[in-house]
């Protein structure tokens, strides 16, 4: 607001957003006593917004066996992935060898990638260059029905 | 700087995302009811699938050298192109969504254009696993032709191409065939030809008042555009217009009236929402309806219809119903109709508008518009819109090749083999 004149008596303003038109409310004004929670109101919790870092480069997807239980990724858990994070060493990563998906826990040595499933029953893939490997994209959390 | 961003095969770049059987296997996409080749790879393209190809005179082709083949998936491949826009405003707050699978950016300053271009690309890939082409030049013109190098010259750009220097504008304009310029239609076409044009620059070398005479003011813009000066603006720029139109050419001929129903209230809907941006109202709607006229041995009819609105308005709905009556009026049945327009005019500021006494728009449409605006631009994509339109269409479709919702359906999320490997 921006003074503009000043007496004793009465002080004008005038408007610093120019002509502020009003709306014509077409369905009238109901005038009763307003609740006194709304001055409290917040938003319910919201679990894609704890799970999720951004929708748009978030997928989700389906395990299918036990190759990962020691992960602590089950049989038919959902997973949430982000494929905008990087890979790195140690990240259990979703992946596409020899047009598969599979998810398994990212090895990367100075001289090659292992992708390292979490039961023993299930033997190491070192990644050759004779194999098509795709880091499709990087878990980030494992959802499972109790 | 302007960039426009073009997604590589996008419909087939969308559905090897989530199949890596298809990885490096020849894929080509079908229209909506399975009738022919809408988009295809380049190993497809290589193996002589050309584009429109109808499924039954190729289905031999396809099975002897195994090419893949999928119905059109359009919910995915929505999905996916809005997560290419939506990524797209982590380089630049302003874009412009110029169809499914390209945009306009607005680039702030950079010392190594050529570099910015690289990450997008590395950037959109690794995030939604489609793969996309850059150009970026001065204007939108220039930007289309740099992508035109980047799609002839994959290997040698790496996805990506800058016209950052004076040198690079002359060698581009020098390359670029009249045909390949943007926006340049067939009457131009041949205009520049017979005034002995071949090249871009060619064009750029006649002088205003000639390219103005011959091909009118869009021709000055476009002439402008390619010399470095932006002159094609991005839509929202744009100063208030007299006239709005949404008229299109069909991919397909439509004679069903159901279908040409529905693109009329898809224009019109357009048109109101373009109207309701600039903050106008209209009096005056138009509509027109035109068949082939290449095809000299079908029935022709061209016909259109001007009504004028008893209050101005900008209400989608009430646009829509006026133009259904235009419709109705100039409709023929047993016509292949291709193309097809609505045209708005008699445009007056909202703001500024006469209350007539007994005739006004509905209020609750404005209350109702402003919402349905606020939520389109919140969600992107035009989820709220008239049942008119579409919908329907996608209802009873033959897809006997349909990939899952990967994005878009929890039953159809792709699912992680643990048990073999």
């Amino acid at each position: 607001m921006k003074k503009q004149k000043n007496d004793n008596l009465l002080t004008f303003y005038k408007s610093i957003h120019g002509n502020v038109a009003l709306e014509y409310v077409s369905e009238g004004i109901s005038a009763g006593f307003p609740s006194p929670a709304d001055d409290f109101k917040n938003e319910r919790i919201n679990l894609s917004e704890e799970l999720i870092n951004d929708p748009n480069t978030t997928y989700y997807a389906r395990v299918n066996g036990e190759s990962m239980i020691g992960a602590g990724l089950d049989d038919n858990d959902l997973l949430v992935i982000d494929k905008s994070i990087p890979p790195k060493d140690g990240k259990i990563a979703v992946c596409c060898v020899d047009g598969e998906f599979t998810v398994k826990r990212l090895k990367i040595t100075d001289e090659c990638v292992y992708l390292m499933p979490a039961n023993d029953n299930y033997k190491p893939i070192k990644v050759t260059k004779d194999k098509q490997l795709v880091i499709w994209g990087i878990v980030t959390y494992v959802i499972k029905k109790v | 700087m302007y960039a426009i961003i073009d997604c590589n095969s996008f419909y087939a770049s969308c559905e090897r995302a989530f199949d890596p059987k298809l990885i490096n296997k020849p894929l080509a996409i079908l229209s909506n009811n399975d009738g022919c080749v809408i988009s295809r790879n380049k190993e497809a393209k290589a193996l002589g699938i050309p584009m429109g190809a109808p499924l039954f005179k190729y289905k031999e082709i396809i099975t002897q050298k195994n090419i893949q083949i999928r119905s059109s998936n359009y919910s995915l491949y929505g999905d996916m192109s809005e997560r290419v826009m939506k990524l797209l405003e982590n380089f630049s707050p302003e874009v412009e969504v110029y169809s499914i699978d390209e945009a306009f950016i607005k680039l702030p300053e950079s010392e190594d254009y050529q570099q910015v271009g690289l990450d997008i690309k590395n950037y959109i890939f690794q995030c939604t696993g489609i793969p996309v082409s850059v150009g970026i030049a001065p204007t939108k013109a220039l930007s289309k032709a740099a992508n035109n190098i980047v799609k002839k010259f994959p290997d040698k750009t790496n996805g990506s191409y800058a016209i950052d220097t004076e040198a690079k504008r002359i060698k581009l304009l020098k390359w670029l065939p009249i045909n390949d310029i943007w926006g340049i239609g067939k009457g131009n076409k041949v205009r520049l030809q017979n005034k002995g044009a071949q090249t871009a620059y060619e064009f750029t070398q006649l002088t205003d008042d000639w390219v103005k005479r011959n091909m009118s003011i869009v021709g000055l813009r476009l002439k402008k555009d390619l010399e470095g000066e932006p002159t094609i603006l991005f839509e929202d720029e744009v100063q208030n217009k007299k006239v709005i139109a949404t008229t299109r050419s069909f991919e397909f001929t439509f004679s069903d009236k159901q279908n040409i129903k529905e693109r009329i209230a898809t224009f019109a809907a357009r048109c109101a929402e373009k109207l309701r941006m600039q903050t106008s109202s209209c009096n005056v709607v138009m509509v027109y309806l035109k068949s082939d006229r290449n095809k000299k041995n079908e029935l022709q009819h061209r016909a259109n219809r001007i009504l004028t609105l008893p209050y101005a308005t900008n209400s989608t709905l009430t646009i829509n119903e006026f133009a259904q009556k235009a419709l109705d009026d100039i409709y023929k049945p047993g016509i292949k109709y291709k193309r097809a327009g609505v045209i708005l005019t008699g445009l007056v500021q909202t703001d500024a508008l006469q209350l007539d006494l007994f005739k006004n728009e509905n209020p609750k449409h404005k209350q109702l518009m402003a919402t349905m605006d606020t939520l389109n631009q919140k969600y992107g994509g035009r989820k709220i819109k008239m049942a008119s339109q579409d919908l329907q269409r996608t209802w009873k479709m033959r897809q006997a090749y349909l990939s899952p919702e990967y994005t878009t359906k929890f039953s159809d999320i792709i699912v992680l083999n643990c048990r073999t490997i």
